[in-house]
């Protein structure tokens, strides 16, 4: 025997109304400018380069032409390979900066929040350190 | 088929008349609410057992909010404020650290406060409910990661999670809807 479900029985009212359609695509909308924004201010990166930050302070910008691996206060050891950067191994229990995508000259940003470790990719502008660490 | 209406567990906490004694009536939401409770964190260990990140940290499937959104509807909202807490630490505690506590728990009490308001408005439908529901605690999560470490790099990851809680909000919200039609209120 086929029960049927009353659609007055969840007493809330319904599924969908006009104004759940109009708040998700606001939602919708003002995400999809945010993310056009970024994209926009990240393309027009000339000489990109890894910034990392430990605690906030700034610990290194390096030159993403240059293939390297970078250790960070034997706490994460990242590497710059074929224009990407990806975290190569960390102390922290989640792992998740491990599993993060790798970040290339379009931008973004590998963040290992147990260790305050920030690895992002800016503008040789936008740097205050100096422009390549050697050695 | 006879229900006996009466017997209301939902409607225990608000006022239905003297026809039960108190007693029963405390022991029925205790326990029911520890189901709703056991129901959150298990539907957090089936989230653990299905890879969602795509690569960005913290996204997630959201499953838990199915109880939550449920309880919000069916009870009230200091009662999904409780199962939300019991279920962060809990599921902290089995799979994930000391931070991923703090984050879910700004996470899940933005995201009540923002459901609540907007049920509360008695403008939206649970899916607008959920949906906001969904982006809110994604918002929360980003807010408390870029105290913890203010880069502005972390604020990119918003439109992001974002969307994702948009659209895992709205799932959860279809599916909170078609379990609340399956289990109506006696009574």
């Amino acid at each position: 025997m086929k029960t049927r479900i009353d659609r007055t029985a969840s007493r809330t009212g319904g599924f969908i109304g006009k104004s759940d359609v109009c708040l998700i695509a606001a939602i919708a909308v003002f995400s999809a400018f945010m993310l056009f924004f970024y994209l926009y201010s990240a393309a027009h990166v000339k000489r990109p380069m890894l910034n990392i930050t430990v605690e906030n302070q700034e610990y290194g910008t390096y030159d993403l032409a240059e293939d390297r691996v970078i250790e960070i206060n034997d706490t994460n050891i990242c590497e710059i390979a074929g224009g990407q950067v990806r975290m190569l191994s960390a102390d922290c229990p989640d792992q998740i900066c491990i599993k993060s995508k790798a970040i290339d000259r379009n931008g973004g940003s590998i963040v290992c929040l147990p260790n305050r470790v920030v690895l992002r990719i800016i503008d040789a502008a936008e740097s205050n350190a100096p422009d390549s660490i050697a050695g | 088929m006879d229900y006996d209406t009466n017997y209301d567990m939902d409607r225990s906490r608000k006022n239905t008349g003297s026809r039960r004694n108190d007693g029963d009536d405390k022991a029925r939401r205790i326990a029911l609410l520890g189901l709703y409770t056991a129901l959150a964190i298990l539907m957090g260990y089936v989230e653990a057992l299905i890879p969602f990140s795509f690569g960005i940290p913290g996204m997630k499937l959201g499953l838990c909010n199915v109880v939550i959104v449920f309880v919000l509807y069916r009870t009230g909202w200091k009662e999904a404020v409780l199962i939300s807490a019991i279920r962060v630490c809990v599921i902290g505690f089995l799979f994930g650290n000391l931070f991923s506590i703090a984050y879910g728990m700004t996470g899940t009490m933005f995201s009540i406060l923002v459901m609540t308001s907007l049920k509360r408005s008695k403008q939206f439908h649970v899916i607008g409910v959920s949906a906001a529901g969904g982006t809110a605690h994604n918002i929360g999560q980003i807010l408390i990661a870029f105290l913890v470490t203010p880069t502005l790099p972390l604020l990119w990851y918003m439109p992001v999670l974002m969307l994702a809680g948009l659209v895992t909000g709205v799932l959860i919200g279809i599916a909170a809807e078609l379990v609340m039609r399956r289990l109506p209120q006696h009574g």
